[in-house]
């Protein structure tokens, strides 16, 4: 698999990806300008986070939002302290 | 087993396609290329070939129905002209950026505007700097034994790059000419089989095509199309050896016509090399040595290859059939004028462009152009170093 530094004479020609659901590997959560924080006390456990995250950052295990964001990935778009209706999520700055 | 025939060079190029057999083409009719694509249309709807025929709205998405066929895996073909190259510039650098060896005929056109549908290489030029490998022909026979070389070319381990085979519009794609075409089976055998070494149809290996490619890794694959078009040059002489052996025909990255003891020499490509060849046979003929150099490989420039062979002339002028409007002339001009600076070669050079919109070149004019360059030799000066031949003022 292609490695961060790899030089053009390791890596598949035009950009290919030549191995299945390696976007994991990838971690874009340097992008990041802010972080949400979520308050598992003000948490009501409702999933609108963990559906409306686009890169999936927000985890759940077993029906529960785990209080977890996936830092790795999560990009601080902020669309889960938008949507959440407590006011659970709070974005703070990296 | 070679056969005689009589047809244009639209027919011609639609014969080697047959011949190519392509799994997928995507085209879209345009003047003066729209013979070609129809007639193959025609070997189609006649079962004559084994291609899947996608008729598209645009030449952006015959390129893009052309890369998605060829990043499938299948050898895909589109042919195009003038403003339809032009609207399939988004994807012509996706077509090579991916490694796709999607072989395109592009019948020369002026572009637009004022509109115009006749010869001139403002086309290709535009294109010039998209990855894609470019031959030019003199004529039909050049431009349908271009075709069927540039699989071979495209396809190989060491390039994977898109080919452009260029043809004159009009002066080549609509005149009947008297050329040899190869046998069906000649053509099967020399192309053979494409395998692509990842494709998206590969069940067991799945991929994935073009995705996001930022500023840790886009560098490191451009870097690749440079090492790959460095390998061009030489794929280009193996592959016209092998086809010499089919066809006897003799090509090389350019042609020196009377060259080799000449003194003064233009260079030039496509159709108006024949008309060169004229003049130079005339100037010939009153002891005037005069040379010609007719680039077929475009892209990549052989620059060094060509530097070598103009090193001993006294004087050589460059004819373009289209303008950059760079105020430093035309981008054959501007490429081996470096080739010439980077041997620190004693040769003065110039530049002509002419033809453009289709304007007639005539034998007497290419003449004229001798005729500057002996001055040139003759007072050591050059007095206009970009002319424009053939305008009124």
């Amino acid at each position: 698999m292609v490695k961060p530094g790899d030089g053009y004479k390791d890596i598949p020609k035009g950009g290919l990806i030549l191995e299945v659901g390696n976007a994991k590997s990838y971690k874009t959560g340097g992008w990041r300008t802010e972080r949400p924080i979520l308050d598992k006390e003000e948490c009501i456990n409702c999933h609108l986070c963990w559906a409306f995250c686009p890169d999936s950052s927000v985890l759940s295990e077993d029906g529960d939002v785990k209080a977890e964001i996936d830092y790795d990935h999560c990009k601080g778009c902020g669309i889960c302290a938008y949507e959440c209706p407590v006011n659970a999520i709070e974005m703070e700055k990296e | 087993m070679s056969n005689q025939v009589a047809l244009t060079g639209n027919e011609v190029m639609a014969q080697a396609m047959r011949q190519i057999n392509p799994d997928v083409v995507a085209a879209y009719p345009i003047t003066p290329q729209t013979a070609m694509v129809q007639v193959f249309s025609q070997f189609v709807a006649d079962g004559n070939v084994d291609t899947e025929y996608v008729t598209v709205e645009s030449e952006h998405s015959a390129m893009s129905a052309t890369v998605g066929a060829s990043a499938a895996g299948s050898r895909a073909m589109t042919a195009t002209a003038a403003n339809g190259l032009a609207l399939m510039w988004e994807i012509l650098y996706i077509a090579s950026g991916t490694r796709l060896p999607i072989v395109m005929p592009v019948v020369n056109r002026a572009l637009s505007g004022p509109i115009n549908i006749h010869c001139d290489h403002s086309d290709a030029m535009g294109a010039r700097d998209a990855g894609w490998i470019q031959f030019f022909a003199e004529n039909a026979q050049e431009a349908y034994d271009n075709a069927i070389q540039a699989v071979r070319i495209s396809e190989h381990e060491d390039v994977r790059l898109p080919s452009m085979v260029n043809l004159d519009g009009f002066i080549i794609s609509h005149a009947v000419e008297n050329l040899e075409i190869l046998a069906d089976d000649e053509v099967e055998e020399f192309v053979g089989e494409y395998h692509a070494d990842n494709y998206l149809l590969n069940s067991e290996s799945p991929i994935a095509v073009g995705p996001l490619d930022l500023q840790d890794f886009y560098f490191e694959h451009k870097m690749q199309q440079s090492v790959a078009v460095e390998n061009v040059k030489d794929v280009v002489l193996k592959v016209a050896e092998e086809y010499k052996g089919i066809s006897g025909r003799e090509y090389g990255l350019f042609e020196e016509y009377k060259l080799d003891d000449a003194e003064i020499a233009v260079v030039a490509l496509g159709s108006t090399t024949g008309t060169a060849k004229a003049a130079v046979d005339n100037l010939r003929e009153q002891g005037v040595k005069a040379g010609l150099l007719k680039i077929r490989l475009y892209r990549p420039f052989p620059a060094q290859e060509i530097a070598d062979a103009l090193k001993d002339l006294k004087a050589v002028a460059i004819l373009d059939r289209a303008e950059t409007f760079s105020t430093t002339g035309g981008p054959v001009f501007a490429d081996v004028k470096a080739a010439l600076y980077d041997i620190k070669a004693d040769v003065e050079a110039t530049n002509y462009i002419y033809g453009l919109g289709g304007r007639d070149i005539k034998v007497g004019e290419i003449e004229s152009v001798f005729t500057d360059l002996q001055q040139v030799v003759e007072t050591g000066n050059v007095e206009q170093t970009i002319n424009y031949l053939g305008v009124r003022e």
